[in-house]
């Protein structure tokens, strides 16, 4: 087990890296979106527009903080926070590269899905707070949604946890020297793809905010840096589950010749455009075909896929001892 | 009187409706609530089926699939009719109707003023003719110079004859003819000229499209939906008829008539209409002052205050013409001991008579729906034409009363107006009138009858003696006043609904009293006295001591509350008050003689700027609402002496502390009234310009003002829904952008409001002894004509002991000396629409009138108490009186009648 | 399913395709002759003002961002004596021009009207007046219409019989 032997140092390491591709993520989804509709996106201000992530920030953090008088305020204050301390949690157990782990958790999986189940807390808080008939309609939505996805995002990685007999992420890394789980786990890595959209509330499961029907739905009343919370919240969501694919399935910072670190943010990049390419080219569904999907289709997948692994993993492993 | 309608069911299409048999098919489907569009017809002046334009297919029975177009104003609502309005054959008449009369419209509506609230607009909109197949020439016309109020614009004429209808045969009117022939019908006078009648004005709204507008508002032109309205009540004669007035950009832009079915029904005199112009006048004081310095809000009312404090005998002079609520702001702040009436005795203690004499009963007094359904009418001693124009109109339909009893008989329907004007060519009911000098409505009348004041009120005692024993009998009659006492008494035992009109014009209390006497004895009469100004018994109501009283006090201050006193007694009377007077406080609006007595003016509102009550000359208590904002300088007299906090308050205060005055908070909602928790809108949906108004002083739209004295809000926020009737500021529905609309917010068409007519009865009818009138009312016309007699003697007992006694001797002529009585002028008698351009320019100029006798000793000029005066001739006024205008300057302030010497020049 | 890959495909593709955005400053863009923006009231052929003060602008605004007051000259004529458009309102949606029954007011093809003080933004009518007839060339709405103005007398518009003779009887 390799552990990082200057932990605080990883620590700040991995909160700055996170924030700042949460950050980057605002400018990099504006030109891939602009690229992909023939557009340029953001180019005026600094070299490529990448300083519009500044101005953004600046802007952001200058704006009023307002709290409608209608408003629960407590909890309309704590909402934003949940989120970004149950993804920045996450974050602390991702192993980015050989030795660069917060904390090699030996539940490191159930982990995660435990934060990412706390985090619907913060969505249904918000739009309970916010006293408005749309973000709560929006909160509803986001806590059925997370809900159902959840389970069988759970469900999809167990696949994975059979193969490498580990819930430590590392060793499911390990795992995967001879061979990327992607492919035996093909089933698997589809659902949890899916699930992760979801569970991160991306386009095109983004029925909670559903700015056409719900005017921006649990956080129509969140301004500054209250909605900038939820705003870098989501891009940490991207993050978390990219990684997490790249983890799980993709072999972590498995790859030949460049360092290991670079294999790790290099999947994890790619993954983070295949989720705005997901955003540039699907529209979203109708709410009931979200749930319906959900429970009739993609719950039976993950469960079949759990049996199917199980027996194999079962069969293969006769005459092996635990 | 109550009569036993029968409901017959008319189908339209298909459905079931419940319907007056004695009206027409347009009347009944408007009041049901249905669009069918219509042109000649109106509801105050009945079916001539010229228009053609309300065509709807009429079917025999439920089989009948074919049907026949009617004309539903010319069809008679009668049982199991069937007609279909949506049907397109009846449909595609109607707009082929109007594509014809859209022949020769011109292409004007841009700078047409009636655009926007057109009639003509609004059925060709609902006819659906929407292009102009007509490629030919157009018909054009030359338009005529009508007077100071109304422009002409001939070419956009549709003939529909609603104008000479109204103003010859409903007003009167003979100066205004249709003249030519077929496409080429024009409307308008032999040549150019001012319109004769007092009511031209409102051929504003009769007419349906533009060739009649109001000529004052061109001056500063808005359209309709750009005005913000109020609803307000009319302060230039007693009569207290309901106006909506209409502002932008600061100044009063208009007043229309905001029906009343009690009151002023559709229609407005002109000085009613037209002499709103005063609140914009440039006389009107915007800015307090203490003597010559302007001075702020704050600063004047704490003067006022310290000035109230340090003289513990200062005294309140009220006025007739500020509002309840203001006279009694004034009346709280010195005591109600140290106020007094701006009125001078002669006139206050009339009032306060007339007010016991209709508290005492038992003749009711009317409204002016009532005075038109009376049918034997009496004037004794007013002009009714002059000092109370719109009484007058009432009266005008009055006498088709009787007459129209012959076309009940021959079961021609009343709508039938062509019908029903056939069968009674010139007959006219009973109308006599008794006073000094000719009137504007001799024209009606039965009889006349000239005397001066106090043969006057000796012929009305004659006729109470001659109704009934117990009246005291004026001896010494002369031939032709025995003769007009006769026809009087016969007409009147013969009337169902008779009616006594008098007031106090001639400051004579014979007059009065006989008046009362005519009523008390003849059961089932109403009475009606006209007061001088528009809260005269609001102010009787008040206080019980006069002008006189206050200079008599000799007090070291005064607080004058919008009154010049100089009209209202001789100068050197009201210079010598002033002068011992160490400090004078003038409330008022416009610039007068009393101002520039004063040591501190304070900037007070007109009726546009201010919310008050007014009650009228039959004691009705109508709220008025101000349409202006309030203002940091200009604030109404109850702010300025009182620290109220609205004007609920100032009302809850008055009714419970003033007797008599308990109902007035029911006159209209109060400010905490709110429609589905909105408040009413002054403006309409579609008022434009809210981010560019005010945009060349600032960008940032300031908020709306709030109005804490009325449910009524300062923008065009609120509950679109039709408001209860004392709060309707203008009247607009869906598709009816014209006065048409008032339509639709009727019980019945020309019916109450929705809700019932605003305003609330200080003195209700048949309150005193007497003979209820109900009880007549329910006997039928046979029965009343033959028990007349018998029911004068049961009656006897009741009122015994309540009758005037003391006739007044007959007039004596003096040698070298004339009574110079008041005479009066709907423009120039009035104080407030002297500030108005429009009303000005139709003023007389001073004159002193005499016979043609006494006139022949005179020429062309007379010196009368003091001035030099052309004489003019006036008929009527008999030997040895002679007249004086009332009020007009600089003939104010003489209290006439009075004796004086006339000297030749 | 496949129709979703295909999409997303087809998507991903245009990344190659060429960019449609105009790099305004530095290039300007072709903009029709209707196109909607800075708003101008226009004069007749013979060099009248168009506007009749009609008020209908101000009433179709939907942000009621047009104020104005009606006048008339001594010979009938009417016209603005002020009209005020707050542009920093005003949302170029040319319902104004479409109300207008005498192509008075016109929207052009100009819309860099940007301001630092907004003030700035309030155009009185000496900003909004031009000196000719805009997009709508011969038009003059006073030879249409049936007033009678200073220069043309009663049954002098176009289509317009002589004024009739109320005195006579005649067929």
């Amino acid at each position: 087990m390799m552990i990082s032997p200057y932990p605080v140092a990883t620590i700040f390491g991995v909160l700055i890296v996170a924030l700042t591709i949460a950050a980057g993520l605002i400018w990099l989804e504006r030109r891939l979106l602009a690229l992909w509709q023939d557009r340029y996106g953001p180019n005026r201000v600094g070299p490529f527009g990448l300083f519009q992530v500044m101005a953004d920030m600046i802007k952001i953090f200058f704006k009023e903080d307002w709290i409608p008088p209608f408003a629960d305020k407590t909890i309309f204050v704590i909402a934003p926070a949940i989120i970004m301390v149950t993804v920045l949690m996450s974050f602390a157990v991702l192993p980015i590269a050989p030795g660069i782990v917060v904390s090699d958790l030996n539940v490191g999986v159930l982990f995660i899905l435990a934060m990412s189940s706390l985090g619907v807390y913060s969505v249904a808080l918000a739009g309970w707070s916010s006293d408005n008939k749309y973000s709560l309609l929006g909160a509803l939505r986001a806590a059925a949604q997370m809900l159902s996805y959840e389970v069988f995002m759970g469900l999809s990685i167990m696949g994975v946890v059979l193969l490498a007999g580990s819930f430590n992420l590392v060793q499911i890394i390990d795992a995967q020297r001879g061979l990327w789980f992607v492919i035996p786990q093909f089933l698997g890595f589809v659902l949890f793809l899916i699930a992760g959209v979801a569970e991160t509330r991306r386009l095109p499961f983004d029925l909670p905010e559903a700015e056409s029907e719900l005017v921006a739905g649990f956080h129509s009343e969140y301004s500054g840096m209250k909605f900038g919370m939820f705003f870098v919240g989501e891009y940490l969501g991207i993050t978390l589950i990219s990684s997490l694919i790249a983890i799980l399935f993709l072999g972590g910072w498995l790859g030949p010749i460049l360092p290991p670190i670079v294999w790790f943010l290099l999947k994890t990049f790619l993954l983070i455009c295949f989720f705005i390419l997901l955003r540039a080219s699907l529209p979203r569904p109708r709410f009931d075909q979200l749930m319906t999907w959900g429970w009739k289709v993609m719950l039976p997948l993950a469960v079949a896929n759990l049996l199917v692994t199980g027996a194999i993993v079962v069969a293969t492993a006769q005459g092996r001892s635990f | 009187m109550p009569v036993e309608i029968d409901v017959t069911t008319v189908y339209i299409e298909d459905r079931p409706y419940p319907m007056d048999p004695e009206q027409n098919l347009l009347h009944q489907c408007l009041s049901a609530g249905f669009n069918l569009p219509y042109f000649c017809w109106h509801p105050a002046l009945g079916s001539v089926g010229a228009c053609r334009q309300c065509a709807v297919k009429q079917f025999k029975d439920e089989h009948d699939k074919h049907g026949r177009i009617v004309m539903a104003c010319m069809t008679p609502a009668s049982d199991g009719t069937r007609i279909s309005i949506k049907d397109s054959e009846a449909a595609a008449f109607r707009a082929g109707i109007i594509e014809g009369m859209m022949l020769n419209h011109p292409h004007d509506c841009p700078v047409c003023d009636e655009g926007g609230e057109c009639h003509l607009q609004d059925m060709t909109v609902m006819t659906g003719h929407d292009y102009r197949r007509y490629r030919f020439e157009k018909r054009t016309f030359r338009n005529q110079y009508l007077g100071p109020f109304l422009n002409h614009e001939m070419n956009r004429c549709i003939q529909c004859y609603r104008c000479v209808r109204f103003y010859r045969e409903y007003a009167g009117g003979a100066d205004f003819n249709s003249f030519a022939l077929r496409n080429l019908v024009y409307f308008g006078r032999d040549k150019d000229g001012v319109l004769e009648n007092e009511f031209a004005g409102n051929l504003v709204e009769v007419c349906p499209t533009g060739v009649f507008t109001d000529a004052t508002l061109k001056r500063h032109y808005t359209r309709k939906w750009d005005l913000e309205f109020s609803p307000s009540i009319c302060t230039q004669c007693s009569l207290g008829c309901n106006i909506s007035i209409g502002k932008r950009y600061d100044t009063l832009r208009r007043v229309v008539n905001r029906y009343n079915g009690e009151v002023n029904g559709y229609f407005l005199c002109d000085r009613g209409r037209f002499g709103y112009e005063f609140v914009n006048s440039e006389r009107r004081i915007r800015q307090s002052r203490l003597r010559t310095e302007a001075i702020g809000p704050d600063a004047a009312k704490r003067h006022l205050r310290d000035l109230v404090a340090s003289n513990p005998g200062v005294i309140g002079i009220g006025s007739p013409r500020a509002s309840l609520e203001s006279n009694f702001a004034l009346r709280a702040l010195v005591g109600p001991d140290r106020f007094y009436a701006g009125i001078p005795s002669s006139e206050l203690e009339l009032l306060r008579l007339m007010l016991d004499i209709l508290r005492s009963g038992p003749a009711g007094t009317p409204s002016l729906r009532e005075v038109e359904s009376s049918d034997a009418v009496l004037v004794l001693g007013e002009d009714v034409m002059n000092v109370a124009p719109r009484m007058a109109l009432s009266l005008r339909q009055s006498v088709r009363q009787q007459p129209i009893e012959i076309a009940k008989r021959l079961h021609v329907a009343l709508w039938q107006d062509h019908g029903v004007r056939e069968v009674l060519q010139d007959a006219k009911g009973p109308f006599f009138i008794a006073t000094s000098s000719a009137t504007r409505l001799d024209d009606i009348a039965t009889e006349c009858c000239r005397g001066a004041p106090d043969d006057v009120a000796r012929v009305g005692y004659a006729i109470a003696r001659a109704l009934h024993s117990s009246s005291p009998e004026p001896q010494d009659l002369a031939d032709n006043q025995r003769a007009f006492v006769e026809s009087v008494t016969n007409a009147f035992k013969m009337a169902k609904r008779p009616l006594v009109i008098s007031g106090a014009s001639y400051r004579n209390i014979g007059i009065i009293r006989a008046a009362a006497n005519v009523s008390r004895v003849l059961p089932g009469a109403t009475l009606s006295f006209i007061t001088p100004e528009c809260n005269s018994f609001g102010l009787a109501f008040l206080t019980g001591t006069s002008l006189e009283a206050a200079i008599k006090a000799k007090p070291t201050a005064a607080i004058v509350i919008e009154n010049d006193l100089y009209r209202r007694l001789p100068a050197p009377e009201v210079d010598s008050f002033f002068s011992q007077c160490a400090h004078v406080v003038v409330l008022d609006h416009l610039e007068n003689r009393t101002t520039t007595r004063a040591e501190l003016v304070l900037s007070t509102a007109t009726f546009a700027e201010a919310d008050g009550t007014l009650v009228n000359n039959e004691c009705r208590a109508q709220r008025f609402f101000g349409v202006f904002p309030p203002s940091e300088t200009i604030r109404q007299s109850w702010q300025w002496l009182g620290e109220w906090e609205n004007l609920d308050r100032v009302i809850a205060d008055m009714s419970g502390g003033v007797p008599g005055l308990s109902g007035i908070a029911q006159a209209a909602p109060s400010a905490a009234f709110r429609m589905s928790g909105a408040k009413v809108p002054r403006e309409p949906h579609r008022w434009s310009g809210r981010t560019a108004v005010l945009a060349n002083i600032t960008v940032d739209e300031p908020k709306p003002p709030v109005d804490l004295n009325s449910p009524l809000s300062f923008s065009m926020e609120g509950n679109p829904d039709q408001p209860p009737a004392a709060l309707i500021p203008f009247f607009w529905s869906p598709g009816w952008n014209s006065a048409q609309a008032t339509n639709k917010f009727q019980e019945e068409i020309a019916g109450p409001l929705r809700g019932g007519d605003p305003g609330v009865r200080l003195i209700e009818a048949g309150q005193g002894e007497g003979i209820p009138m109900a009880s007549r009312a329910a006997e039928s016309d046979e029965d009343a004509r033959l028990s007349a007699p018998n029911r004068d003697r049961q009656g006897a007992d009741a009122f015994n002991g309540a009758l005037f006694a003391s006739v007044p001797s007959a007039f004596q002529p003096r040698e070298n000396e004339w009574l110079i009585i008041p005479l009066f002028h709907i423009f120039g008698s009035d104080e407030l629409s002297r500030a108005a351009p429009a009303v000005a320019q139709l003023f007389p100029d001073p004159y002193l009138a005499l016979n043609a006798d006494d006139a022949a000793k005179f020429g062309a000029e007379a010196s009368v108490m003091g001035r030099n005066l052309p004489v003019r001739v006036t008929p009527g006024l008999p030997q040895g009186v002679a007249g004086l205008p009332s009020g007009l300057p600089p003939l104010e302030g003489i209290m006439l009648p009075a004796w004086s010497g006339i000297s030749r020049i | 399913m496949f129709s979703i890959l295909q999409t997303m495909w087809n998507v991903f593709l245009h990344m190659f395709h060429r960019r449609v955005t105009v790099q305004y400053p530095e290039e300007k863009p072709y903009l029709a002759p209707r196109y909607r923006g800075r708003i101008i009231l226009s004069r007749d052929p013979d060099g009248g003002e168009r506007c009749v003060a009609c008020y209908l602008c101000a009433a179709v605004c939907p942000v009621d961002c047009i104020a104005l007051q009606a006048t008339e000259d001594s010979s009938g004529r009417r016209y603005p004596e002020f009209f005020r458009i707050n542009f920093s309102r005003c949302i170029f949606c040319g319902f104004c021009e479409d109300a207008c029954p005498t192509y008075a007011i016109q929207l052009t093809p100009d819309f860099e009207m940007g301001e630092y003080h907004r003030p700035n933004l309030v155009y009185e009518k000496e900003d909004l007046l031009i000196n000719g007839p805009g997009k709508y060339p011969g038009y003059n709405f006073w030879r249409v219409c049936g007033v009678q103005i200073g220069g043309k007398d009663k049954g002098e518009s176009e289509r317009e019989a002589a004024p009739a003779d109320v005195h006579t009887l005649l067929p």
